[in-house]
């Protein structure tokens, strides 16, 4: 293939696109393997999603963790032992960057740097175009392969609601601060996690709260005997429990802690246990049994001053928070080079690697009952691992491909869940990391 | 085989935190050389190595830290203890572990990707470790087998140049541990994540690691020890302390420079 002069060719080199949490385990994984990297960053600074000063971050100020630190740590550098159960977001900011410095992984980071296009060039090479954020000259660079760790949660996905409204519509990646919601009437929409906790600290400032949720969750708390319910959860799982004993252990636990919250009005989950992502709120029941949040069901559309429910009430607030999440996005990336579905949907085995392309894989585009960093470094060691063999033993790797291809999805996607974009990427984090210990062991160096 | 994955222990429950003592030595570092963290064994603790190998890598530019085990402590509160510790300096460590702390190091190695590791008269051959203590040392060593303390003995510990009071002095600070069982009957050590270099250095005449299981561990870790002959067990403390210390910063140097 003819080379144009302006092409910098990187040979052996990698790239990583984003230096999140999941890019920084990219870069510092792929080094252990041997890889030169550049990893370009939009913003200028570490942290991705986590980092509250990038125009991109979900983060507003009440932000925690959702599982507890043990189950949410890289597995090879831990967080302090001495941090909260839970940890806000300013101190898990404060790990990635030590992280960071730790591993020296900014030496290879190209800051204020976006990339364009993400272009294959045959026999597994790519061409990355990239240019100073928001402008500038456009730069061609040749690399061996393309490691996409640009994260999931950052371009809202807004729900389309018929009529006008008078009110203020924001969604939760505008939500930043509670003094946002001070005296004012807020209704929030959405049952995910960030929902009910914005649902939450509304009921500590605005005047009135409604919450509009589409079905009926099992809502668990965080703590149970003492102990955050994860790592209590994690039992159950260790012992390999089947999970119909699990999902009837995980409704007697709900029924005994959080108990029947239809008496407040909100309506019986539609499915079972282990089938949607877990909401883990200890204050939602709270204040709805303080009669601080009204929990609504969806809404149908909007008049005027009023929002329009499914039954046909009406409510009037003065700010509308859509908690309705986020769509994964790879606007360098032709749709097909992932798979992608018409609706925006990859299709990637281990929802990593990409079927066709053997040098291309996304790291951290998971979603689990578990922390994302644990997962996104094994991913990355996998990838490292196997751009390594393919680079090394090509007849291996081909066997190893060829034995990939026949791991059954059932084995490590969660196949029975509620069918929404929000599930895409469920998965059982035990399942999930036991089929990719299978995938390293394959890969195993030679002793 | 274990997981490496799936880590339900640390999961389900997880080491308690307690407050770690560790004496550090950090002025004057090279901010462009690795910190160095000592992990001594068996009743030993954070003085074994600040009396001479801390101020001796400082010298050399090294920010250098020790850690005293935490009492009572089993195995894996002792590896949580030392990846806490290597986490938490500004820079991917080097450990260095010697004797027990050299097996607390090993494993450390699988949790923790290690900028190099030494290990020091490594005990991580349990059972010839345990007949050669039989053999060397039976008053000391026969009650602990039955939950007794171990008492150490300065045949173990030292070399014949050692001066009597001096030997008798830090034996004194020696404490007598109740060694776990796990000590000698342990799963074999992880391998090192992130491959890194690794230095096993020991006396041909130590009485408590003999010269086979040096061997041993050299090989596993893909070389040969570097020896001292005419040195007991704590190479730290022994007469000729500076030789081992020298050697295996010298060679530290030089893997540096290689990367």
């Amino acid at each position: 293939m003819p080379d144009t002069p302006d092409i910098a060719d990187r040979r052996d080199a990698v790239c990583v696109i984003g230096a999140g949490a999941s890019g920084l385990a990219a870069i510092k994984n792929l080094r252990e393997h041997g890889f030169e990297v550049d990893c370009y960053e939009r913003e200028t600074s570490v942290g991705g999603a986590w980092n509250w000063r990038h125009d991109r971050s979900p983060v507003y100020a009440g932000t925690h963790l959702i599982s507890s630190r043990p189950l949410t740590e890289f597995p090879d550098f831990p967080m302090p032992d001495t941090w909260p159960d839970y940890p806000d977001h300013k101190r898990v900011l404060s790990y990635l960057e030590r992280y960071a410095r730790h591993f020296r992984l900014e030496d290879d980071v190209w800051f204020g740097t976006e990339v364009v296009s993400v272009v294959p060039v045959g026999d597994g090479r790519w061409d990355v175009t990239t240019q100073s954020t928001g402008g500038g000259s456009e730069r061609v660079q040749r690399y061996a392969g393309v490691v996409v760790a640009n994260g999931h949660n950052w371009s809202p996905a807004r729900p389309e609601i018929p009529g006008d409204f008078r009110g203020q519509v924001i969604h939760s990646a505008q939500y930043k601060d509670p003094a946002q919601l001070r005296n004012r009437k807020v209704l929030v929409i959405g049952g995910g996690n960030t929902g009910c906790d914005i649902a939450v600290e509304a009921a500590q400032q605005a005047s009135a709260v409604w919450h509009s949720t589409r079905r009926g969750y099992w809502y668990a708390p965080k703590y149970l005997m003492g102990r955050p319910a994860d790592q209590v959860n994690d039992r159950t799982l260790q012992f390999r429990l089947p999970l119909r004993l699990r999902q009837w252990l995980y409704r007697r636990v709900v029924a005994l802690t959080t108990g029947d919250l239809t008496r407040y009005g909100l309506p019986k989950p539609d499915h079972q246990p282990y089938e949607s992502h877990p909401i883990v709120n200890s204050q939602l029941p709270y204040y709805l049994g303080h009669g601080k949040i009204v929990p609504v069901p969806d809404v149908t559309g909007f008049d005027d001053a009023s929002v329009v429910l499914a039954d046909g009430r009406r409510v009037e607030p003065d700010l509308v928070i859509t908690a309705t999440g986020y769509r994964p996005r790879f606007e360098f990336l032709a749709p097909e080079l992932l798979d992608s579905a018409e609706d925006g949907r990859p299709d990637l085995h281990l929802h990593a690697f990409a079927r066709k392309h053997p040098t291309l894989a996304v790291v951290g585009l998971v979603q689990a009952d578990f922390g994302l960093f644990p997962l996104a470094h094994w991913q990355s060691v996998a990838v490292a691992r196997w751009l390594r063999l393919r680079a090394s033993d090509p007849v291996r790797a081909a066997a190893v491909q060829q034995k990939e291809s026949t791991r059954p999805l059932a084995s490590w996607s969660r196949r029975r869940v509620v069918p929404t974009a929000r599930h895409w990427f469920e998965v059982d984090h035990v399942d999930y990391l036991r089929a990719v210990e299978g995938l390293l062991r394959e890969m195993e160096p030679a002793k | 085989m274990k997981s490496e994955l799936l880590r339900f222990d640390d999961w389900t429950r997880p080491v308690e935190a307690v407050e770690r003592e560790v004496v550090s030595l950090t002025e004057e570092a090279d901010k462009d050389l690795p910190p160095l963290l000592f992990v001594p064994g068996l009743g030993h603790g954070a003085w074994a190595f600040a009396e001479h190998w801390l101020p001796q890598a400082t010298a050399r530019g090294f920010a250098a830290h020790a850690l005293t085990p935490r009492p009572g402590g089993d195995l894996r509160a002792h590896v949580h203890d030392v990846v806490q510790v290597a986490a938490s300096l500004p820079r991917q460590a080097v450990l260095v572990g010697q004797g027990a702390g050299a097996l607390v190091v090993a494993y450390a190695m699988g949790r923790y990707p290690v900028r190099a590791a030494v290990l020091a008269a490594p005990v991580l051959d349990g059972r010839t470790t345990l007949w050669a203590a039989l053999r060397t040392n039976p008053g000391g060593t026969i009650p602990a087998l039955f939950g007794g303390r171990l008492r150490l003995s300065r045949k173990q510990l030292f070399g014949p140049e050692m001066p009597d009071e001096r030997a008798r002095e830090l034996l004194g600070r020696v404490t007598a541990e109740r060694p776990r069982r796990e000590l000698i009957k342990h799963d074999p050590a992880p391998r090192p994540v992130g491959d890194p270099p690794v230095l096993v250095v020991g006396s041909p005449d130590d009485r408590v690691v003999p010269r086979a299981s040096l061997d041993r561990t050299a090989t596993r870790y893909g070389g040969a020890p570097l020896l001292f002959p005419g040195m007991g067990h704590d190479l730290m403390l022994d007469v000729a302390w500076a030789e081992p210390i020298e050697a295996i910063l010298d060679w530290l140097t030089k893997e540096l420079t290689q990367a």
